[in-house]
């Protein structure tokens, strides 16, 4: 094609080092999801509330979703130093895409919330359940199901947000990949190989949710 | 024994019952009629404390259920609700749906829920969906799931607030039936109902609701056929004809 | 002669160099949105009214959301390179992003039209509408009202993924905004800067969609 030899030997040499990169990659995904969930879950529940907490929930939700996330890294990374904080560019990368999935997640976790009717708290109230125990058999199995494939899209989200941090200088797959082509220039074949393995992982994600979805709703 | 003392219930500055006395003993089946928004249906959440009151007092055996002291859980134990809307639980099939409250709030072993949620699908003639989902029964079989629902927690008063009002016609007999068989079976009942003849025929009295008060209360013949009020006359002649 | 901002080693031409970059961050989202749109309508069309379509397009449907938009663009630059013509990073990212912004608004006509129910396109066409009358006066008119929240909200989504053209050398508001940082070190002041001109685009759309969004499924 052009007259374009391809080049791949040289891409297999390097395939350890973009396993490396994939395994990094894995990890800042999985962290800033557990991370994520935990804050959007705190954010969901501040902005049923009032007075500080509903603003500074509000702000956080509103600037996670209407900033690059990009931007966010930037702040994270370059921003925080004005305050004395240097944060490697993995705790920046975590923290920012911790920041990221929290934002999103509280808007996944609050329409889940408010997809149960009302009602249902009504009808095992009325049974002699708890408060507590309403919400955990009633309430959240319900808002589990709804939630589920918005949650697994962030989770899809966040893995493809991780290759910016190239940009702040992480070997995660995207950096690797960048740091493996400097030395041959051979840079399309090295990022089509990153983009199969991206490619591949996202897949593994949706599939296996929809196999999780199948076995544990039975539809 | 159900006494309802002089009971005020707003929401916000809107004050829907304005003063509500009645007694309901044991055995018996009180039905209570009246327009949309006199406050029938309020009346019914209150009596399971699912509604805050204002003033007065609601009592359930004695036991006030308004009172902080109250453990309102244990004694809706004693106070079957069913709804206009089903609200089966979506996520469980007919068996679990009946088997959850008397497993975690009745604390029976798994396998004794399950086998009260048998016979009470059983009685309310579900035993042949009891592996489905709501979704896949009618609204009639959803609220004969609710009542099953409601009766596996033994209750000693059932409260029924217009259980048929949402359903297609054809499937009001079903739902009728198993009222029927409960009264048969001596089950005291609060019922809220906009179908006047099912209410002659299966009450013991009727209390006609106007604007938040009770207008007239008496034998359910009485009160439908021959009503002393003039309110009564005009709504019973508005819904029937 | 220089004039120097108070408390910074910022100058006045550097406030020329981002508005260039804001100008260029515009540019950019102004012709991806026109071409993805337009794309996205014929793709989402296709889609939905043909299996044939569906079949053919899910490969690059897969891809295009499966790969980290920055090895997308990546891939494309060397591809141009590659191909011999020494294309600019704004066709580079224009191409693709023209291209993940027609997957995405294709998915949302599809989904679109397959709300307008089939009985109300059985009704238009008993009455002797011909298939693109139907098209033109019942099934687009109700698809698109549905469609244009999501639409709006893949807009401000585009927005934010200019920014990733950054990598290739585009100097668009986030590349702008790096470059000035490296020479100042004035960190917090410019990215604050950057990120309100996102934030005020993004967040006033959001809202409005928002609104919009409720009003419609209250109908």
């Amino acid at each position: 094609m052009f007259g374009y030899t391809f080049y791949w030997s040289i891409v297999w040499q390097k395939l350890p080092e973009l396993a490396a990169g994939a395994a990094l990659t894995l990890q800042i995904t999985v962290l800033s999801m557990i991370l994520g969930t935990a804050f959007g879950a705190a954010l969901a529940i501040g902005r049923q509330g009032r007075g500080l907490g509903l603003r500074l929930s509000t702000a956080w939700v509103e600037l996670a979703r209407n900033t690059p996330a990009l931007f966010q890294i930037y702040m994270v990374y370059f921003g925080l130093g004005a305050f004395g904080i240097h944060l490697s560019s993995y705790v920046a990368m975590v923290a920012a895409l911790t920041f990221n999935n929290a934002g999103y997640l509280a808007e996944v976790f609050r329409g889940g919330l408010s997809s149960v009717p009302k009602t249902q708290m009504s009808a095992a109230r009325s049974l002699g359940m708890t408060v507590g125990q309403s919400y955990a058999r009633v309430v959240f199995p319900q808002v589990f199901k709804t939630v589920f494939f918005p949650y697994v899209n962030q989770l899809n989200w966040a893995l493809l947000n991780s290759s910016l941090g190239m940009i702040i200088g992480l070997r995660e797959l995207t950096g690797a990949t960048q740091a493996a082509q400097s030395e041959s220039f051979r840079t399309f074949e090295f990022f089509l190989v990153a983009a199969a393995i991206y490619f591949l992982l996202s897949k593994i994600v949706e599939v296996s949710a929809r196999l999780i979805f199948r076995r544990l709703f039975r539809t | 024994m159900i006494e309802i003392r002089n009971v005020r219930k707003s929401f916000g500055n809107h004050e829907v019952i304005k003063g509500v006395s009645l007694e309901v003993k044991k055995g018996e089946v009180l039905c209570l009629i009246g327009a949309s928004g006199s406050g029938k249906s309020t009346m019914l959440q209150c009596i399971n404390g699912l509604e805050p009151i204002q003033a007065g007092e609601i009592l359930v055996d004695g036991i006030s259920v308004h009172a902080k002291s109250t453990d309102l859980n244990l004694l809706r134990q004693k106070l079957g609700i069913v709804f206009q809307q089903y609200n089966a639980f979506p996520h469980l099939n007919a068996l679990e749906n009946v088997a959850l409250a008397p497993r975690i709030v009745r604390k029976m072993r798994p396998k004794d829920a399950l086998e009260i949620a048998r016979e009470h699908l059983d009685y309310v003639g579900l035993s042949a969906q009891a592996e489905q989902y709501p979704t896949s029964l009618s609204g009639g079989q959803q609220q004969r799931l609710a009542i099953a629902r409601a009766l596996a927690m033994k209750p000693d008063y059932m409260l029924f607030d217009e259980v048929t009002s949402a359903l297609d016609p054809e499937l009001v007999g079903e739902v009728l039936d198993t009222i029927r068989k409960l009264r048969t079976n001596g089950m005291t009942m609060i019922m809220v109902t906009h179908d006047i003849a099912f209410a002659r025929e299966s009450a013991d009295r009727v209390a006609f609701f106007d604007g938040g008060v009770i207008c007239e209360i008496g034998d359910a013949r009485q009160v439908i056929t021959a009503p002393n009020k003039e309110r009564t006359q005009q709504f019973l002649q508005r819904v029937l004809h | 002669m220089k004039i120097t901002l108070p408390y910074s080693g910022l100058q006045w031409s550097d406030l020329w160099f981002v508005l260039q970059g804001i100008g260029n961050t515009v540019l950019l989202t102004v012709i991806a949105a026109t071409i993805g749109t337009i794309i996205g309508l014929a793709l989402g069309w296709a889609r939905g009214e043909s299996k044939t379509a569906r079949w053919a397009f899910a490969p690059i449907i897969n891809v295009v959301r499966s790969v980290p938009l920055i090895i997308q663009l990546i891939l494309a630059s060397s591809f141009f390179a590659m191909a011999g013509g020494e294309a600019s990073p704004l066709v580079a990212g224009c191409v693709v992003l023209s291209l993940y912004m027609g997957v995405l608004t294709s998915e949302l006509v599809r989904a679109g039209l397959a709300s307008v129910h089939i009985t109300l396109r059985r009704a238009a066409r008993s009455l002797g509408m011909s298939y693109w009358q139907e098209l033109r006066h019942v099934s687009a008119p109700l698809a698109l009202r549905a469609v244009f929240p999501g639409w709006v909200g893949t807009l401000i989504a585009l927005t934010k993924d200019t920014a990733l053209v950054g990598v290739l050398g585009y100097v668009e508001l986030m590349r702008a905004t790096q470059i000035l940082i490296n020479r100042t070190n004035e960190a917090l002041l410019i990215l604050t800067g950057a990120g309100l001109f996102y934030f005020l685009i993004c967040y006033p759309i959001s809202r409005y969609c928002r609104r919009l969004e409720k009003a419609m499924n209250h109908d």
